[in-house]
């Protein structure tokens, strides 16, 4: 009984799940520890935890939750960058004698994390912040359809990145790649923490994902201002709609597949099993099936913040706006039918992989349709290099070539030989870097203004933009050159020291990005602290000339976003408003209606994490207190009934007053 | 839209904004939401219903779909759901009728009709798991148990929650909010039968023919 007694507390959770004996971990966490103390000592020397309670953690206002979404991306992308340049250092040095500074059981961990936080935990978050903040202004609304569980969502994502941190430090992430294949994934072949880790942690942040789509695609389908049809709906509004409907198909797949493997896990059943009746290829097509969707609903917004971009910068209206409606329409249903690709060595046969080869090269059409688009949008347009401008030219040259490596991988024979290897790894990185992120960079520096109402520096954005681009190129077309050699992914150490070269110029790019990060923060810290400059400061709430409603309101926008809804006539809504002499209202204000702050979306989130917890350590009683508690409280917030208040029409006046103030020193 | 703001004034000039908007209702985009929710589970289901699909003869020399099926049993239980699918919209037709002790002694028959389902559903694997035909005995029993659980989990989820709505009802009466909530729980219920209508077919009925 003595002996039973941790057991029955602890799970299987015992110290020796400490990593006190691998010096990297140990200085990593010292430096967490110290930097996290330090921080909250800041925030409660400062007072900021009830401002940060009441404004930020709590809050259901959808340009918050945007901006809380950029930040988790931005940390986690920094975990994730570290993770990267482990990697780069250990292959550029791993050859012959010297085995590196990594030993391969925690390399695989590295590489397995590094994946699965710069998809869920970077690029998610930055495509759904952007979005958060962006369609609502844009269609001219005051809030999403869901408020509450916007700021739900966003718990649920955060405490996903939480376990995964966790996983750093008590027991061990997984050691399977960022796809978790089975049966390497199976009890079988990880019997530790690590894959429970990731199937916790994805399911939390999933529950956050979808609802988040679902939220979104209803604020896009009801909640549009008056006059705004589909077809005057601005292109990243599209986007979006296009990237939560795929959200809304895809992820309770990946919900689904994570079950069964679960299932198999801690019930012991055969779904993806060697034994017992079980086939492992249906783990591998199921999480495809989500996976190929995945990486659309990642490039979709960017390409519709290419186009908002572009249409702003060229000074003109967009060229092509039906074509780019279509094609986005086009990619959306055809990324539902190109999975198989990932695994033509499967062995299904001519017909099936012939199939879904020229599906995934059919694809390429509508997107090449996007990028004729841009560059006639450009075409004598009056082109401004802004940064964001900058990021979307950078785009075009970087994506039109992972995009055509993309096609030879579409090809069956081609891929026979290219699977698994460098060349692969070096496609992803070039359309999800050269696409995904550059598009969020593009975004980011577009609508800060917006958000803060200031500018962001833009020569330390150039010099991390002249440290990015570059330094992409330097550290991955070494890989496409060794993935033609035949170089497979995932190696800890070579033989071959003729190869090394290679893997030194790769890390030699890695340090170049590794740069262009710092300048980016630089540019951040730079621009919050000269944020009263009159270099910096707008006013006018439209620094760019913008086209569309977001930019009509101030910056950063009110509460309430619009205080009267605004009638639209045009596709360019804003642009026709500033065409045909719209004149701003500075009396006849009525109360607004607003949702209320709550804190039951973070109290859920962190019940929900309990359970994964306690459910990766095998501790039973913890895991079914989080789950009563969790099922308990929810039930509990559904008798809140007053859920709304108004802001009185006294506050509404006086913001709208201050705004006049602002224009009119702006001289506008 | 039937009071939609007009777009030009006399004059013929553009308006830019609604300058006499009142405010919008609440909820307006929860039938819409929740419809999208359920289209989202309903994908969960189908890759059950796949996974079932390429399992459904996997027995790896474990019993066969056949010999432990008790179809009549079956039929039972589904005549349950059936029923309580019959008796929530009794429930719902109350509602319209603004009954609100009818409501509650619909929901409450509805309820008992679904605790009856899960009943015999747990007897039903109870009898199985003790005949030896666990769910870790071959992927066929893996696949079996865990599409109909999941049904089963949902159908008492769904009983929770009616029993939450009952109270609420029972409290604040057929508010709007209220209305909103039992049409959300109606189309979950619904669903639930819809679904149930597959697993008794393709699971049940073809896995006694093969």
């Amino acid at each position: 009984m003595s002996l039973e007694l941790p057991k029955i507390i602890f799970g299987r959770f015992t110290l020796d799940a400490l990593p006190i004996h691998e010096p990297i971990l140990v200085g990593t966490f010292v430096g967490v520890a110290i930097g996290g103390i330090a921080l909250l000592t800041a925030l409660t020397y400062f007072k900021c935890w009830t401002y940060l309670w009441k404004e930020w953690f709590t809050s259901v206002d959808h340009k918050r939750i945007g901006v809380m979404y950029m930040v988790l991306g931005l940390v986690m992308f920094l975990r994730g960058f570290s993770d990267a340049i482990m990697m780069r250092a250990q292959q550029s040095m791993a050859f012959g004698a010297n085995q590196g500074f990594l030993p391969a059981h925690h390399y695989d961990q590295v590489f397995t994390a590094h994946g699965v936080i710069m998809i869920f935990f970077v690029a998610m978050p930055f495509v759904t912040g952007l979005m958060n903040f962006v369609v609502p202004l844009q269609i001219g609304a005051r809030d999403v359809s869901f408020p509450f569980l916007n700021n739900f969502s966003f718990w649920m994502t955060t405490m996903g990145a939480v376990i995964v941190m966790m996983s750093l430090f008590v027991g061990e992430f997984a050691r399977t790649g960022w796809l978790a294949m089975a049966p390497l994934s199976e009890l079988d072949y990880s019997p530790d923490v690590g894959v429970d880790y990731y199937i916790w942690a994805l399911q939390i942040a999933g529950v956050g994902t979808l609802l988040s789509g679902i939220n979104l695609v209803c604020t896009i389908v009801k909640m549009r201002a008056p006059g705004m049809n589909l077809m005057k709906m601005p292109v990243f509004t599209w986007t979006a709609l296009c990237t939560n409907v795929l959200i809304v198909a895809a992820f309770p797949i990946l919900t689904a597949v994570l079950v069964l493997l679960s299932l198999d896990r801690y019930v012991g059943t055969h779904f993806f099993t060697n034994s017992g009746g079980g086939n492992y290829m249906l783990y591998t097509n199921m999480i495809w099936i989500w996976g190929h969707p995945e990486v659309y609903i990642l490039i979709l917004p960017a390409f519709g913040v290419f186009s908002e971009v572009t249409s702003t910068f060229s000074s003109k209206r967009l060229f092509g706006y039906t074509s780019m409606v279509y094609a986005t329409l086009v990619i959306t249903i055809l990324s539902y039918l190109v999975w198989l690709h990932h695994f033509f060595t499967m062995g299904s046969g001519a017909s099936v992989n012939s199939f879904f080869g020229i599906t995934t090269m059919i694809i390429s059409i509508p997107t090449g349709a996007k990028l004729f688009n841009w560059l006639f949008t450009m075409f004598r347009g009056r082109i401004r290099f802004e940064l964001p401008m900058m990021w979307t030219v950078a785009f075009m040259l970087t994506f039109t070539i992972g995009g055509m490596t993309g096609v030879m991988l579409a090809v069956p024979p081609a891929d026979f030989v290219l699977h698994n290897s460098l060349f692969l790894v070096a496609h992803f990185h070039n359309v999800i870097i050269g696409g995904v992120l550059f598009g969020m960079f593009a975004g980011i520096n577009y609508w800060w203004p917006k958000a803060f109402g200031f500018k962001l520096d833009p020569f330390w954005g150039k010099v991390s933009f002249w440290l990015w681009v570059p330094g992409f190129w330097v550290a991955f077309t070494p890989l496409y050159v060794l993935g033609l050699m035949g170089v497979t992914r995932r190696l800890r150490h070579f033989d071959d020291p003729s190869l090394q070269i290679w893997f030194l110029i790769a890390a030699f790019g890695a340090a170049m990005i590794a740069a262009g990060i710092a300048a980016m923060l630089y540019q951040y810290y730079v621009s919050i602290r000269d944020r009263n400059t009159p270099r910096l400061r707008d006013f006018t709430g439209d620094p760019w000339g913008g086209r569309t409603l977001e930019w009509a309101t101030s910056s950063p926008p009110p509460a309430y976003n619009f205080a009267f809804t605004p009638i639209i006539h045009d596709l360019d809504a804003y642009a026709d408003m500033k065409e045909r002499g719209y004149a701003r209202p500075e009396a006849g204000f009525r109360p607004i209606l607003m949702p209320k702050n709550t804190p039951a979306g973070l109290i859920l989130a962190v019940l929900a994490a309990g359970f994964g917890v306690a459910m990766i350590w095998y501790v039973w009683w913890l895991a079914a207190l989080c789950f009563v508690s969790l099922v308990g409280y929810a039930i509990f917030h559904t008798f809140t009934y007053d859920r709304e208040f108004h802001i009185p029409e006294s506050e509404v006046r006086e913001t709208e007053a201050a705004r006049t103030q602002q224009l009119l020193a702006a001289g506008a | 839209m039937a009071n939609a703001p007009t777009m030009t004034d006399a004059q013929g000039l553009p308006v830019f904004l609604d300058m006499h908007e009142h405010d919008h209702e609440a909820g307006g985009s929860t039938m819409l939401g929740f419809w999208i929710y359920l289209m989202s589970d309903c994908l969960i289901f189908a890759m059950l219903f796949a996974a079932y699909g390429l399992f459904g003869t996997s027995y790896a020399g474990g019993p066969k779909a056949s010999e432990i099926f008790e179809l009549p049993l079956v039929a039972v239980n589904t005549s349950m759901l059936l029923l309580s699918s019959i008796t929530y919209g009794f429930a719902m037709i109350a509602m319209q009728d603004r009954k609100k002790s009818a409501v509650l002694i619909w929901l409450a028959i509805t309820g008992l009709f679904g605790a009856a389902f899960v009943g015999i559903e747990l007897s039903e694997f109870a009898h199985l798991i003790g005949e030896g035909a666990t769910p870790q005995r071959s992927a066929f029993l893996s696949s079996f148990f865990t599409l109909v659980s999941t049904h089963g989990l949902h159908v008492s989820f769904g009983i929770i929650w009616l029993i939450t709505l009952m109270v609420q009802v029972g409290r604040y009466g057929l508010t709007a909010a209220n209305q909103r909530r039992l049409m959300c729980l109606s189309l979950f219920w619904h669903f639930l039968d819809v679904i149930w209508i597959g697993v008794f077919t393709f699971v049940y009925l073809l896995g006694v023919l093969r």
